[in-house]
């Protein structure tokens, strides 16, 4: 019955806040009315299931991807690892991650993209996997650069990965980012700063993990992902109220 | 003191950025190489049951220019109401789409299948409805919404019920505009705010 099972609701000040002078993109594109509430429904507790059939050999590894395995990145090659749960502690198998970046010099391979730093010819930056039965993931790439924006006169981003989410259901669904432990550019990030509670932002922020780095070879970064949760209870089949 | 609670927090959304497309629509981006095709072409596949439906429309701030930089997905049931994964759901309804709105121009076009009427959890009827998901530069944490069908009828649907100010309702209905044809405009904020859903 867990597949059924309502999710729980989401606690939204764990969330940014939606609209923030400091980040001005937000000001004129979030809601000024309060959201609808409501307990979720089979359309948000079911959700695409993605197959390992989907994924191919070079999807986790941004170093190999771009080139198919003919020639390496530019960059600082790192492993990002980690474990995706939900809210409850239980692990998430099958879960897609999608993630894409920036490359070493602070360049996206995007038409949109008009930053002068040059793109590299073996980077193209997105990567794929799907969490195992432990709900474990991992992927290599190169440490993204940080680079200037057009926001205030002076904002940098600092180094990040976007990181995309699909749990077992469409609710659960969850874009964010990964930012870098010891980068001096979180604390001055307006993007960063729309989650207000800084033990929440600490949250995004992956610490090296020299365990788990191999020498001579790449350091790594571990990234824990927390989903919704499934409420479990015996009592959910009457009508709210009732 | 108390038992202490064993419950985990959910990980911070952070915005998708202008360049959400390299990760989830990497042809869009310009990307072309590294996976076979884009995930989440269509919801559905040739021989799906029901009518097929294009539906289109642009996503507007609060100034009333429409976004050139959102990507959305949805989610929806087959035209019996079954969501994939479900017993006897239609093999040929995937559900899933991934679009974005164009960079020129803002529009976007959602082709698919008019799902059925869903039940919910008490066994009432939801009336058909398509889940949509959505996020771009300056959208903090995404955006849920619905679109529901003005052709259909939705006076009992839980969640349109839900909507005090009734006229408010109009913004999550899809309006019919030829044969197979519907549109449905997303407003971020101010006049015509689309309702979206905290569920």
């Amino acid at each position: 019955m867990r597949d059924t099972a309502a999710l729980m609701p989401r606690r939204r000040e764990v969330h940014p806040v939606t609209s923030c002078p400091d980040y001005k993109k937000s000001v004129p594109r979030a809601p000024s009315l309060p959201l609808l509430s409501m307990e979720s429904t089979t359309s948000e507790e079911t959700g695409p299931q993605f197959g390992h059939s989907l994924i191919g050999p070079l999807d986790n590894n941004l170093i190999m991807n771009f080139t198919q395995g003919k020639s390496p990145a530019i960059g600082e090659r790192i492993r990002v690892h980690g474990h995706v749960l939900d809210e409850t502690g239980r692990a998430v198998p099958n879960a897609l991650i999608e993630v894409w970046q920036a490359n070493a010099g602070g360049r996206y391979r995007h038409v949109k993209d008009t930053y002068f730093a040059p793109l590299d010819p073996h980077f193209g930056g997105c990567g794929r996997t799907l969490t195992d039965e432990g709900g474990y993931y991992e992927f290599m790439t190169i440490r993204p650069g940080a680079y200037p924006w057009p926001n205030r006169a002076n904002d940098w981003r600092p180094m990040h990965i976007h990181f995309s989410i699909f749990g077992q259901a469409f609710g659960q669904r969850l874009i964010s980012q990964m930012y870098f432990e010891g980068d001096p550019l979180i604390d001055r990030c307006p993007i960063a700063a729309t989650v207000r509670d800084r033990s929440h932002l600490s949250r995004l922020v992956a610490p090296l993990d020299l365990q788990h780095s191999r020498g001579m070879d790449y350091l790594a970064y571990r990234f824990d992902i927390v989903l919704r949760g499934r409420r479990q209870t015996m009592f959910e089949n009457k009508r709210e109220g009732m | 003191m108390v038992q202490p609670l064993e419950i985990l927090t959910e990980t911070p959304s952070q915005t998708a950025g202008p360049f959400v497309h390299i990760g989830c629509i990497p042809s869009f981006a310009g990307l072309e190489g590294i996976y076979s095709h884009d995930l989440g072409r269509s919801a559905v596949e040739e021989g799906a049951q029901g009518e097929v439906i294009t539906i289109t429309g642009c996503v507007f701030d609060g100034t009333g220019w429409a976004l050139r930089d959102a990507m959305m997905e949805s989610w929806q049931a087959d035209a019996a109401g079954r969501y994939a994964g479900q017993a006897g759901a239609d093999p040929k309804v995937g559900g899933f789409c991934r679009f974005a709105v164009d960079k020129e121009t803002g529009a976007f076009a959602l082709r698919t299948i008019k799902p059925g009427r869903v039940r919910d959890r008490s066994g009432a009827f939801m009336a058909p409805h398509i889940s949509l998901w959505i996020v771009a530069r300056g959208i903090n944490i995404a955006l849920h919404t619905r679109i529901y069908f003005a052709d259909e009828d939705n006076s009992t649907d839980p969640l349109l019920a839900r909507i005090e100010q009734r006229p408010r309702v109009d913004t999550l209905l899809a309006t019919r505009t030829g044969a197979g044809a519907y549109h449905f405009d997303v407003r971020l904020q101010g006049e015509g705010e689309t309702v979206f859903l905290d569920i």
